[in-house]
């Protein structure tokens, strides 16, 4: 799975920073994720892993790292 | 602690005295002249009606928006221009008391209360395409130990008439463009130089020039929130509640002369309704449909105004996005009709029902942050929003 989201990550995030140099902490948004690539990358998680994020998870906290997005995926995964 | 129901009555008593007494007869000249509504902003601090949003154990009065909204309204009912500068100095007051947690943004918050401190803001800049989540300029760390930040900006509203300035920037130079903190700039640190001028159709007593800004400032002036977080919970949705107030008043100005007209017509020839009398019924409609909107939108706000799971959701950014786009559509719907009842009395310039300047400041509505720029916004998350 983390391959996968930091594959997602390096297509639809346009960072300036390459990927695979952020840890699993690190501030997506910070290290330049802007909230229009985050959509992008949203929509791109949700055709990989077969989920759809519900509105509660619509929101800039679920998105801000690779350990919070592969929390929300697990999260959706298992029900 | 919240302001009570008869001081909220008071301040409301007071804002509609200064429109009628102050804000009305300077209209046109304002207008003309695209001039500060300096009396205005007199007789406003006068009264305290610029810190009504800060807490009451600051020295303010502790106000709701929707209080805030309904002198927004009697403002912009008689001047556009005065309305909207009330708007957005409100929605930068708000920003501060929402976001400002420490000691030194407490100590300035009580400090405005005191003297009714007038704040402009500086977000957008050349070189984004209007962008206002992506700064170009950024804070610099000096030697001395103080910050500064220099800033070109295309416009800052009434910028040279106001007592401090909220500017956004990147928070280091490193920093990529979104990464944004909002930095308050006052004098003697902060120098404006014009770079542009401000004749436009509209709002011409927003004084919105353009600007290079340069600011020398402590590092506690940097607010303790992202930028991003400011202005999706606050500073977005009081700003898009507070124009659509004004707007409101716009409205309503217009419908008022027409209501006047029709019922003079009326008065002529008992017995007959007037044929304008139908293009009433359908303008009020539409009148009713925007006062619920805007009335509604900023009475759900205060409810939720300590949610932040609801203040940060998608569904509250698109309401938020909504409500700016149907409410400045809807103005100039209004006024349009209004226009069709009043006829030649509308259209001449030299009568007292006169639309032309409610007109030109109709259209400002959905031009001032282009509708189109928030629809697109809106359109990229509803790709993701799910309907509850």
């Amino acid at each position: 799975m983390e391959e996968a989201i930091r594959t997602i990550l390096a297509e639809h995030g346009h960072l300036p920073v390459e990927v695979d140099k952020l840890r699993d902490e690190d501030d997506l948004y910070q290290a330049g994720m802007t909230s229009h690539a985050s959509v992008n990358v949203m929509l791109a998680l949700e055709d990989e892993f077969d989920i759809e994020f519900p509105e509660r998870m619509l929101r800039k906290s679920t998105f801000e790292s690779v350990a919070a997005i592969r929390f929300a995926i697990s999260e959706l995964s298992e029900s | 602690m919240t302001a009570t129901k008869e001081r909220a009555d008071e301040f409301l008593r007071q804002a509609e005295r200064i429109a009628v007494e102050v804000v009305a007869p300077a209209a046109h000249d304002v207008d003309r002249d695209a001039r500060f509504p300096v009396e205005a902003f007199d007789a406003l601090r006068e009264e305290s009606l610029l810190s009504l949003l800060i807490p009451q154990e600051l020295g303010g009065a502790g106000a709701t928006v929707a209080q805030v909204a309904d002198i927004t309204f009697e403002l912009g009912r008689h001047c556009a221009s005065t309305g909207l500068i009330y708007a957005m100095h409100q929605s930068q007051v708000a920003s501060l008391v929402r976001h400002g947690r420490s000691a030194f943004f407490r100590e300035y918050l009580a400090e405005m209360a005191d003297t009714e401190l007038l704040l402009a803001s500086a977000t957008t800049e050349v070189g984004v395409g209007g962008d206002v989540r992506t700064s170009l300029c950024t804070v610099e760390r000096q030697d001395s130990g103080s910050i500064r930040l220099e800033k070109m900006a295309p416009v800052i509203s009434y910028g040279q008439h106001s007592d401090a300035i909220l500017a956004t920037a990147r928070r280091a130079p490193e920093s990529p463009p979104n990464d944004q903190v909002l930095v308050l700039c006052r004098p003697p640190g902060l120098k404006l130089e014009s770079i542009s001028g401000w004749d436009t159709l509209g709002f011409r007593g927003t004084c919105s020039l353009g600007f290079k800004l340069v600011a020398e400032e402590d590092e506690s002036c940097i607010l303790d929130d992202s930028y991003g977080e400011i202005s999706s919970r606050t500073m977005l949705p009081v700003s898009h509640l507070l124009w659509s107030s004004v707007w409101l008043g716009l409205a309503t100005a217009a419908a008022d002369k027409a209501r006047h007209f029709v019922r003079a017509e009326a008065r002529k020839k008992p017995g007959v309704t007037p044929p304008s009398a139908l293009r009433l019924a359908e303008m009020v409609a539409q009148l009713q449909r925007m006062e619920e909107l805007v009335r509604g939108s900023v009475r759900r706000y205060d409810q939720q105004i300590d949610d932040v799971d609801v203040l940060s959701s998608m569904g509250f950014a698109i309401a938020m996005n909504s409500l700016k786009v149907s409410a400045s559509t809807l103005v100039v719907d209004i006024v349009n009709r209004s226009m069709l009842i009043l006829g030649m009395a509308g259209y001449r310039e030299d009568s007292p029902h006169s639309l032309g300047r409610i007109l030109r400041d109709a259209h400002g509505a959905a031009i001032m942050v282009n509708n189109d720029r928030i629809n697109s916004n809106t359109a990229q998350m509803l790709l993701v929003h799910k309907d509850q």
